[in-house]
C-alpha cells in the first residue's frame, strides 16, 4: 500500500492560541499564534513552509465561522509558497489535510501549515450570527430548502437526523449523557479547556432542550481561537524534532447524496463509507486504535463515529459507553481526552488534531492516557460531509 | 415588543420556481421525468434513473408521511413562538423524495413518526410556502 499518498505524509509541529469566550485579540492575532507555535513546534522556520491550507478558507460575512483565510496567514507571515488552497467544498474540515496530501504527492510543497480560525464567541456578543439565516435577505443554495421553516441554526438539521437515531436505537438521554460527561471530566485536566467543572447526569437531564433531542449540553461551544498544524513530507518528517505523527489512512469519499435534506442514510449520516474507505487503505483495524478525537459538533456525532468506525455496532453505542468507563482517560478506547468541542470550544475538529498530536507524543500532562498511546482515529462533520483519518506515531 | 419574525423565504430560479409557486393553486410541484416516472428533488433537468433529459414540474398528491421530525424549544430570535416543529417529509408517490416543512395544525407533542400529513400553502410575499398538516382522514 506504499503507494497511497497519505503515507508520505506526517504531522509535525501543532500550534494552539489561547481559547476564550471572547478574546481580546483579532482572529488574525489567535491565528499568527497557534501558526508560528506549530512551526517551532515542528523545528521548522516561517521559511521552511512552502504551502498553506485551510476549511473552509475566509468568510468575511461577520459570522466568525472562518474570519481568515490562506491570503492573510501569507501575507502576515509573508510566506514564499509553491501552492495554496482554502475552500469549503471538501470532505468535511479535513478537506483541507487531504488536499495538502495531494499537493505534497504533487511535488508541489513540502511541509504545509494548516489552520482552521473560530471568531464566532466575538461575533454572537454583537449579533444573532449563526449564519444559517439572514432576516431580510432571501436565501439561495442548499440551506434555502429550510429557510421558511424557522431552521435558524444547525442544531434544527441536526436535531431531524439524530432525532431519527434516537427512534431507531433506543438510546436514552441518560446514556448520551455519558459522553458530556466524560468530555468535561476530560476538560478539568487540560489547563486550555473552556469549561472544567465536572458535570453530573441532573446536570446533563437540567439543561435546557434546544430542540428535541438535544439538550444545550449535547452542543458545542462557540468559542474565539485557532489551531494550526504543519504536515511534512514523510523524508522531511524524519528529519525533524518531533517523532512524526503519519497519516496512515484518510476516508475522503461523497458516496451518498450531498444534501442536508435527501441524504440516504439520514440516521448514520455521511459517516459510514468514509470510515470503510479509510479502513480500506490500511492494515490497521479498530482494535489496533488506542485513543478517538471524535467529531462532536453534537454528542450525536461522537455516538455515530462509535458505531460506524467500527468500535461498536449499529446501534451499539448505548451499551459501548454506558457507565462511561470504556470513554474514559483509563478506560479501553479513551474519546475526546482534552474535553473536545463540547468543554474545550469548537475548534471545529482542528481541535481534536491537536488533541490527538498532543497525546500521541505524551504531553498530555494530567490528562495524558497512560498505556503510550500511539494510534489515534479522528473525524469530522455531519450531515452529508463526513472525513476521517487515522494517525500513528512512529 | 418584538415582532414575531416572518419566514425568510428562498431565491427563485428556473428549477425551483414551480415549487414555490405553485401552492397559489393549491397545487404542490415536484419535478418528474416524462421519460421514466422517476421524481427528482431538489429539482434538476436530468433524470438519474434513466438519463433523461425531460424533467419538469407536475403536481402531486400533497400527502406524505413524517420521515423525521423536531420540537424546537429555543427561541432563536426575538418573538418567535415556541415550541414549533420541524420536519422531513416523504411524498407518498415516492419516499425518497423529502421535503422540508413545518408540522402545524396539532400540538407538536403530537407529532409521530411515519404520521400521515397533507400539504397546506401559506402566502408569503410573492411565493407559496409548503407546509404539512396531519393528514384529514387518517388512522
Amino acid at each position: 500500500m506504499t503507494a497511497l499518498a497519505e503515507k508520505n505524509t506526517a504531522i509535525t509541529g501543532i500550534g494552539l492560541s489561547d481559547v476564550s469566550r471572547g478574546a481580546s485579540r483579532s482572529a488574525l492575532a489567535l491565528t499568527v499564534d497557534a501558526a508560528l507555535e506549530a512551526i517551532a513546534d515542528a523545528g521548522l522556520s516561517r521559511g521552511d513552509i512552502d504551502g498553506i491550507a485551510t476549511w473552509p478558507g475566509e468568510r468575511a460575512d461577520g459570522s466568525g465561522f472562518s474570519p481568515v483565510g490562506c491570503a492573510a496567514v501569507q501575507d502576515a507571515l509573508r510566506l514564499k509558497l509553491g501552492w495554496y488552497g482554502g475552500g469549503g467544498e471538501a470532505p468535511g474540515q479535513y478537506g483541507a489535510v487531504f488536499n495538502a496530501i495531494g499537493a505534497i504527492a504533487a511535488g508541489l510543497c513540502r511541509n504545509v501549515l494548516i489552520f482552521r480560525t473560530m471568531y464566532e464567541a466575538t461575533a454572537r456578543k454583537t449579533a444573532f450570527a449563526n449564519a444559517l439565516l439572514r432576516e431580510g435577505q432571501r436565501q439561495a443554495g442548499p440551506f434555502a430548502w429550510y429557510a421558511p421553516y424557522y431552521t435558524y441554526a444547525a442544531a434544527l438539521q441536526q436535531a431531524l437526523f439524530f432525532n431519527l437515531y434516537v427512534h431507531k436505537s433506543g438510546i436514552r438521554p441518560d446514556q448520551v449523557a455519558q459522553i458530556p460527561i466524560n468530555q468535561r471530566r476530560n476538560a478539568a485536566l487540560n489547563p486550555k479547556a473552556i469549561y472544567r467543572t465536572p458535570i453530573t447526569l441532573d446536570d446533563y437531564l437540567a439543561s435546557p432542550l434546544i430542540a428535541t433531542p438535544l439538550r444545550l449540553y449535547d452542543c458545542d461551544v462557540p468559542c474565539d481561537g485557532a489551531v494550526a498544524i504543519v504536515v511534512s513530507r514523510m523524508d522531511v518528517a524524519r528529519t525533524l524534532r518531533n517523532p512524526p505523527v503519519r497519516i496512515e489512512a484518510i476516508g475522503s469519499s461523497m458516496q451518498y447524496r450531498n444534501s442536508w435534506t435527501q441524504l440516504d442514510a439520514l440516521d448514520t449520516q455521511a459517516q459510514p463509507k468514509v470510515a470503510e474507505m479509510m479502513w480500506s487503505r490500511t492494515d490497521l483495524g479498530p482494535a489496533d486504535v488506542d485513543i478517538a478525537q471524535l467529531y462532536d459538533g453534537f454528542t450525536f456525532h461522537t455516538l455515530n463515529w462509535l458505531e460506524n468506525f467500527g468500535f461498536c455496532e449499529r446501534f451499539g453505542a448505548k451499551d459501548f459507553i454506558e457507565g462511561g468507563r470504556r470513554i474514559a482517560l483509563e478506560g479501553d478506547l479513551p474519546v475526546n481526552t482534552g474535553g473536545g468541542a463540547l468543554s474545550a470550544g469548537r475548534l471545529h475538529a482542528y481541535g481534536a488534531v491537536h488533541e490527538a498530536c498532543t497525546q500521541l507524543w505524551g504531553r498530555g500532562g494530567e490528562r495524558q492516557v497512560k498505556r503510550d498511546p500511539r494510534v489515534c482515529a479522528t473525524s469530522t462533520a455531519g450531515g452529508p460531509l463526513a472525513g476521517a483519518m487515522l494517525l500513528v506515531r512512529d | 415588543m418584538a415582532l414575531p419574525p416572518t419566514r425568510i423565504l428562498p431565491v427563485i430560479d428556473k428549477d425551483n420556481a414551480a415549487y414555490w409557486t405553485w401552492g397559489a393553486n393549491g397545487e404542490l410541484a415536484i419535478h418528474r421525468c416524462a421519460d421514466c416516472g422517476y421524481r427528482v428533488h431538489p429539482p434538476v433537468p436530468f433524470c438519474p434513473a434513466c438519463d433523461g433529459r425531460s424533467v419538469g414540474p407536475e403536481a402531486v398528491s400533497g400527502r406524505g408521511r413524517v420521515t423525521t421530525f423536531t420540537v424546537n424549544h429555543k427561541q432563536w430570535v426575538p418573538g418567535l413562538a415556541v415550541p414549533y416543529v420541524l420536519a422531513l417529509v416523504e411524498l407518498v408517490e415516492q419516499p425518497d423524495v423529502r421535503l422540508v416543512a413545518n408540522i402545524t395544525h396539532c400540538d407538536p407533542g403530537q407529532v409521530r413518526f411515519g404520521m400521515e400529513v397533507e400539504v397546506w400553502f401559506e402566502p408569503v410575499e410573492d411565493l407559496w410556502v409548503p407546509l404539512f398538516r396531519p393528514a384529514r382522514g387518517a388512522a
